[in-house]
């Protein structure tokens, strides 16, 4: 019985490293989690008058969607969220980070725009306030502005069904 | 003339080179102190990169607010808790201590005491072990066994 033990010690060391090889070194836990999502006031691309501010969205459960036209897997995201807005009424805001290049109104343009509004985050500050770590990243922000949830990485269609949907209905979205 | 010239252009080009140098180094305190608190940083971008040797871009960034907040007057710990409200404590190469750390912290120590504690058994086995009284008859056996050879 005895000779089991150092086997046993080495399996549950295993457990461990397998754990940690699987697990997503970009899935910062973030400290926002459960906290009064920041505010701010950035004016909004293709509206040159009118800014937003997170404020607007209060009494509605509403996605801070990250992004920017240079990242390439916000591309991919796009189409997801394209196609989400088309189905279903959904309120997405989408933070234009750091667009020295200026090509948001022209990309929403061209290939659709699935946003209620796109504040343009030219500096990035906004960006820092939240945490972001890159793009794109998603926040659920719930009816009182309080945020519930982020996601790190593009939205793909299963990690919709199996993150947002049920935050999403648990909000009463 | 011609010497003149020559050496007003030769002190103004040196005094136009010191300009720049002045620029880069703007604040040699505050540069030393970001330095300085920079290297216990973690930039969010290449995660086993420091702050202060990262050069992705949300780390320049960083940088340059966490300047501007020195240059505001704000104290190092204020600067590192406008990071932590923002990225966690996992912006800190050192982890803070509190209760979801202390196995980090106190893990080593606790490893060493199964160690102790392992060694501690083993060598009081190995003296009870010592203490087992000898069997007279059976090293009487043993002799002769030897001696018929």
């Amino acid at each position: 019985m005895k000779r089991w033990i150092p086997l046993v010690l080495f399996a549950v060391l295993v457990g461990f490293f397998a754990k940690g090889l699987f697990l997503n070194p970009r899935e910062v836990p973030s400290p926002f989690i459960g906290k009064p999502a920041p505010t701010f006031t950035l004016p909004v691309v293709g509206a040159a008058e009118r800014t937003f501010s997170p404020e607007e969205m209060k009494g509605k459960v509403w996605l801070l969607n990250v992004w920017a036209p240079w990242c390439v897997s916000c591309r991919q995201e796009h189409e997801v969220l394209m196609s989400l807005v088309r189905e279903r009424e959904l309120a997405i805001v989408g933070l234009n980070w750091k667009d020295k290049k200026r090509e948001a109104e022209q990309l929403l343009d061209q290939q659709g725009n699935p946003y209620v509004a796109v504040p343009d985050d030219l500096s990035g500050k906004t960006g820092i306030d939240y945490g972001v770590t890159g793009t794109p990243e998603t926040y659920v922000i719930d009816k009182s502005g309080v945020i519930q949830m982020k996601h790190v990485g593009p939205i793909t269609p299963e990690i919709w069904e199996k993150k947002f949907e049920p935050k999403l209905k648990e909000l009463g979205a | 003339m011609r010497t003149i010239l020559s050496s007003l252009l030769l002190f103004l080009s040196l005094s136009v080179h010191a300009n720049e140098a002045a620029l880069n180094a703007e604040d040699p305190v505050i540069e030393a102190r970001l330095v300085k608190m920079a290297e216990d940083l973690r930039c969010l971008v290449c995660q086993n990169e420091s702050l202060a040797g990262s050069n992705a871009e949300l780390a320049q960034d960083l940088r340059r607010e966490v300047r501007a907040q020195m240059k505001a007057g704000k104290s190092d710990q204020e600067v590192i808790a406008y990071l932590t409200e923002r990225y966690g404590d996992f912006v800190l190469y050192r982890p803070p201590f509190k209760p979801v750390t202390y196995l980090l912290w106190l893990g080593p120590l606790l490893f060493l005491g199964i160690g102790v504690g392992i060694w501690y058994l083993t060598l009081k086995k190995r003296r009870n072990l010592k203490e087992t009284p000898v069997d007279e008859k059976q090293i009487a056996a043993a002799a002769q066994l030897l001696e018929e050879k």
